[in-house]
């Protein structure tokens, strides 16, 4: 446990001095640190294992958010790795209440044991398919019979209750539900990893001859994108615009170069000018939110609102750890994160009137220079994520599948 | 075809002020009319309406909206009026009949004079001295033509014209180079139009003329059809050949004057003529056109190196790579005698970039140019108003091929111009020097310092106290309006926007924090968001455009647009005399491009490295456009010296105000 601890707050430190940054890095590290406390967790044998683990993924959680609110993908992370635990939780008692019919059917202890933990080495569709069978709404036969909902989530947490007889049984279950979760956390992390490919997958779709390109800020899942269109040989061109303070945009610019893109590097302030030439806006985000909002790098509102004023598309790319199942308030400024001034002004240039906490007056001068932007959903044309494309009024829905809504509020 | 929609027609004509009506004939046709067409013109010309015999067409004057014209020959058309509708005539202008008019009367020749176009050669080498009918008529034709669409603004001139002398006189071409040189020495006031053959007026704008060019011909066909159905094949055949402007009946009369062209006047209106389409400013060059980029760059001063990776969108501009002429060019200084010093100073200013700011580059021109004009002096048998004109000329193209021009100084030196064609004759020289100078000097008074004061004294009304203004860029007029509100003790917050490359806000800001502003500093990709805070955005301009486009610094138009989105109001301040006439839609057309490596070195201490490893990649470009365009639709009001006007009324200050002010 202490190891676990400790990584625990280096993660958190790191993320504190915004050591790592994009989003998909952080959620990487996230799912994989998460794996690790899962994995050492050590469920007590009397309790509810699944909600020992929840809690102990929750604690976790709640200190990553901390120590960065603004990076959306923790918490996205963590409550995607909540989920996981609760429909494992969930698709094991449905199992085990099947094993007690079976049971009920047949008094054979073993032969339960042995279906139940031969049920993961199952296809993984067939798990997917019991966790969409949970997820299920009530079917119209219950609403008729006017069955309470609720009474199926008692029904879950006696399941515990029901095996706490049968000890091996028991204990196996425990042991399962923790590779049931672990495996779980797996695809999750390689869902992450392979967001890129699947999102590039359908550049094809989009992306015609001849197009022009405008994108901004640096995101690899632009850059993928890209790069699958021109594989498909596909010509177009980008032009990037590049992101001043932190002048992501040559970066992008490089690796696309790289790539064998006709690739341009315009000004910020060359958006408006340059999107009546542009077929296509394409970004990547920091982070959707529930409304379909997206946040991206400082910049992105101006780009959008032109693309708007000349009936550009304006496409955000969105691997789906990006969907955050929150709906923002004043996210400008509560989802915002100020850098240093130094980036806009050079240190020493104006040090008599700024303030640096000294306490000497009001300051004459401020330096605002603000990280990310927020595009408010109805300029956005179209998210394309790993499951395919959506429209923005559409995310609620698809960002519901991944979390349950117990963990909206960590 | 049926007459009776004759007069149907009639009421279409709208009579405001000068104008012109062809009334097409209510009765059969009169063959004659065509014949005796120019006759009548003048006739008519002298009361416009009431000699003609039929109250037909041709008034003499008019400032003609091209509308009615073409309306007016459909309907001519459509009641077979077999009048092949002489486009000079009903598009009569002063100038021409006036040359109609001389013709009739025959005492003298001022045709070339008064047209203003020498026939190319012909003139010269023919009919000076034959008076060859043929060389003659084809000549006058061409210059009529050439003459047509001169009155109703200069453009059109210059693109119809070429196409005539293509169509028509194949010698024309050949002597572009000859006339190029001539040197005036006639009298004063010339007033018609040439035909453009000197490489200059290739520069037209294409989006300008090409409308009324195409007007042009359709009317034309439209003529020469009526006149095919009236008259027979032979005058519709002779129509057809004059195509283009339709004025081959109108000179036929003129085969009897006699012509006494002197090549002296002749050649002096060459000039005028040339000075006059040098003086419009938006005559800019389409540096994707091979031929003449090349033409160009031989008699350029300046040796340019183009950059590589020209961005494909923006192959019309001049893309050239800076800097690494400038010692070449300043070690030059003493050799070039065809650049006067102060003008070649401020010319390598404005190359290094020390110059910015509209203003303060007109201005610096403006001093340039005065201190040229003093120490001007007219060489032994050549006229001072073309001499200086020619010299004048030869500096703005050393400047341009510096930095290409702001619509603002090609204001002001088109103002320049006017004033020195406007210079009495009988002016000794130094005298008239002394008013040139003192022209320029009440120029940059009133139309730009005086201005800017009015500016703020309008503009400081607009505000309050508590208020929250933002600004972009770097903005004379702006700076001062702010200052000059603190003075006056209005408690307000600036933001000051800035963008790279060029970081002008930081000068402002230094500025603003001297005299104790409160002021918040940002990136332009951050402007969306501080304008929540915002209460007023306060824009400075490079120039308006008479369709109410802002033409401003890169990045203005983002700034107007989230502002827009944000419901802030936006407040454009700008001096009147950077209004123009030219209209705009897009920032591509018309745009300037500065030093791509600007964008390609990056401050940041990271990743500095990459991009110089890049740059020889052909895959990428760095695009450092200068100007962008802002729609009307995000501008709230502009701050002029006229007033505040919304930008809709634009085009009524250029065109109320432009006119006397180039005429004072």
């Amino acid at each position: 446990m202490p190891d676990v601890q400790s990584m625990v707050l280096e993660f958190v430190n790191k993320l504190r001095k915004r050591k790592i940054e994009g989003s998909q890095a952080t959620a990487r590290c996230t799912v994989e640190l998460l794996r690790s406390v899962i994995s050492h967790h050590r469920v007590p044998h009397h309790a509810n294992q699944a909600s020992a683990l929840i809690d102990a993924v929750k604690a976790v959680g709640a200190q990553l958010v901390a120590a960065n609110p603004v990076e959306l993908a923790v918490g996205n992370v963590v409550r995607r790795v909540l989920h996981i635990i609760r429909e494992e939780d969930l698709s094991l008692a449905t199992a085990a209440v099947a094993g007690l019919d079976l049971l009920d059917a047949s008094d054979d202890d073993e032969d339960v044991n042995g279906k139940g933990i031969g049920y993961p080495a199952m296809s993984a569709a067939v798990v997917a398919a019991a966790a969409r069978s949970t997820l299920r709404p009530p079917s119209l036969q219950t609403l008729l019979e006017g069955t309470p909902e609720s009474a199926t989530v008692p029904y879950t947490s006696s399941s515990g209750a029901d095996s706490e007889s049968k000890t091996a049984d028991k204990s196996s279950i425990t042991r399962k539900l923790k590779h049931d979760v672990i495996e779980g956390v797996n695809q999750l992390i390689h869902e992450i990893a392979g967001c890129h490919e699947q999102i590039a997958e359908q550049a094809i779709e989009h992306i015609h001859q001849n197009e022009v390109i405008l994108t901004l800020g640096s995101s690899r899942t632009v850059l993928e994108f890209l790069c699958a269109a021109k594989e498909k040989k596909r010509s177009f061109r980008v032009f990037v615009a590049e992101g001043a303070p932190r002048y992501q945009g040559h970066l992008l610019a490089k690796d696309l170069v790289a790539r064998g893109l006709q690739t341009t590097v315009i000004t910020d302030s060359a958006v408006f000018a340059m999107i009546s030439r542009v077929n296509m806006v394409i970004i990547g985000a920091h982070a959707v939110m529930a409304n379909g909002g997206v946040i991206g790098p400082v910049g992105v509102n101006m780009a959008a609102l032109a693309a708007k004023k000349h009936a550009v598309p304006f496409v955000v790319l969105a691997g789906s750890h990006k969907l955050c199942p929150l709906y923002p308030h004043n996210p400008e400024v509560l989802l915002n994160e100020l850098r240093s001034p130094s980036e806009l002004l050079d240190f020493g240039e104006f040090s008599d009137c700024l303030d640096f906490g000294s306490g000497s007056g009001s300051p004459l001068l401020q330096v605002v220079n603000p990280t990310f932007d927020y595009v408010p959903p109805s300029l956005v044309s179209l998210f394309i994520t790993d499951t395919g494309g959506h429209i923005p009024s559409y995310m609620y829905r698809l960002i519901a599948d991944y979390y349950s809504a117990d963990d909206l509020v960590m | 075809m049926d007459a009776r929609r004759g007069p149907l027609a009639v009421p279409k004509v709208r009579r405001v002020g000068f104008f012109t009506s062809i009334e097409p004939s209510q009765d059969s046709p009169r063959p004659n009319r065509s014949l005796s067409g120019p006759a009548e013109a003048i006739t008519t010309s002298s009361s416009p309406l009431s000699d003609s015999p039929s109250g037909q067409f041709i008034s003499p004057v008019q400032i003609p909206p091209l509308r009615h014209r073409s309306d007016n020959l459909a309907a001519a058309s459509r009641a077979a009026a077999p009048v092949p509708v002489p486009v000079p005539g009903p598009s009569a202008f002063r100038r021409q009949l006036a040359s109609d008019r001389a013709l009739h009367v025959g005492s003298y020749n001022p045709v070339d004079s008064l047209l203003g176009t020498s026939p190319p050669s012909s003139n010269g080498e023919v009919s000076e001295d034959s008076g060859s009918l043929f060389g003659f008529q084809r000549s006058d034709s061409a210059k009529l033509s050439a003459s047509f669409p001169n009155g109703g603004f200069d453009m059109t001139m210059r693109v119809r014209a070429p196409q005539e002398s293509e169509a028509k006189v194949v010698i024309a071409s050949t002597s572009d180079g000859r006339k190029k040189n001539v040197e005036p020495s006639g009298t004063s006031e010339p007033v018609a139009a040439t035909k453009p053959r000197k490489e200059k007026e290739q520069k037209s704008l294409k989006e300008k003329t090409s409308k009324a060019e195409r007007r042009a011909i359709q009317e034309a066909q439209r003529a020469a059809k009526a006149a095919a159905k009236g008259e027979g094949s032979k005058r519709a055949g002779e129509s057809s050949r004059a195509k283009p402007s339709k004025t081959a009946k109108q000179t036929q009369p003129k085969k009897d004057v006699p012509q006494v062209t002197s090549s002296l006047s002749e050649k002096r209106t060459v000039s005028v003529e040339k000075e006059r389409r040098m003086d419009v400013p938006q005559a800019q060059m389409q540096y994707d056109d091979k031929s003449r980029v090349d033409k160009a760059k031989r008699r350029s001063v300046v040796e340019q190196t183009e950059s590589k990776n020209k961005v494909e969108l923006f192959l019309h501009l001049p893309q050239y790579e800076r800097g690494n002429q400038l010692p070449n060019l300043s070690s030059n200084i003493f050799t070039l005698d065809t650049i006067h010093h102060a003008v070649y100073k401020v010319g390598l200013q404005h190359l290094a970039g020390d110059l910015s700011g509209d203003n303060a580059r007109c201005i610096a021109m403006l001093h340039a140019f005065q201190e040229a004009i003093n120490d001007y002096t007219t060489p032994p048998m050549k006229d001072l108003t073309m001499d200086l004109t020619g010299k004048i000329n030869g500096y703005v193209s050393f400047l341009i091929e510096c930095r290409p021009l702001s619509m603002s100084m090609g204001n002001a030196i088109r103002f320049l111009k006017n004033q020195i064609r406007k210079l009495p004759v009988d002016l000794s020289e130094p005298e008239a020097k002394a008013s040139l100078c003192s022209e320029i000097g009440r120029f940059i008074d009133e139309k730009i310092i005086l201005a800017d004061k009015v500016i703020v004294q309008h503009a400081v009304t607009k505000i309050r106290d508590g208020e929250v203004l933002l600004t972009y860029g770097f903005s004379c007029v702006v700076e001062m309006i702010l200052l000059y509100a603190h003075e006056i003790g209005r408690k307000f917050r600036v933001v000051v926007v800035d963008s790279r490359p060029n970081l002008e806000g930081q000068k402002l800001l230094r500025r603003l924090v001297a005299r104790g502003l409160d002021c918040t500093y940002t990136h332009i990709n951050a402007v969306s968001y501080i304008m929540g805070e915002v209460t007023r955005v306060f824009l400075g301009a490079s120039s308006i455009f008479s369709n109410g486009t802002l033409y401003s610094k890169v990045g203005t138009a983002c700034v107007a647009m989230v502002a827009n989105a944000f419901s802030v109001p936006v407040i454009v301040c700008c001096e009147a005399y950077k209004f123009h006439e030219r209209v705009l839609l897009d920032s591509i057309c018309s745009n300037e491009l500065g030093d791509p490596d600007a964008i390609a070195n990056v401050p940041l201490r990271t990743n500095t490295k990459h991009a110089k490893t890049m740059d020889n990649n052909k895959n990428l470009q760095f695009l450092n456009l200068m100007y962008d365009s802002t729609p009307a639709e995000y501008i709230s009001m502009i701050v002029t010296d006229y007033g505040m006007i919304p930008p809709t009324s634009i085009p009524v200050i250029v065109r109320e105000y432009r006119r006397e002010d180039l005429l004072l």
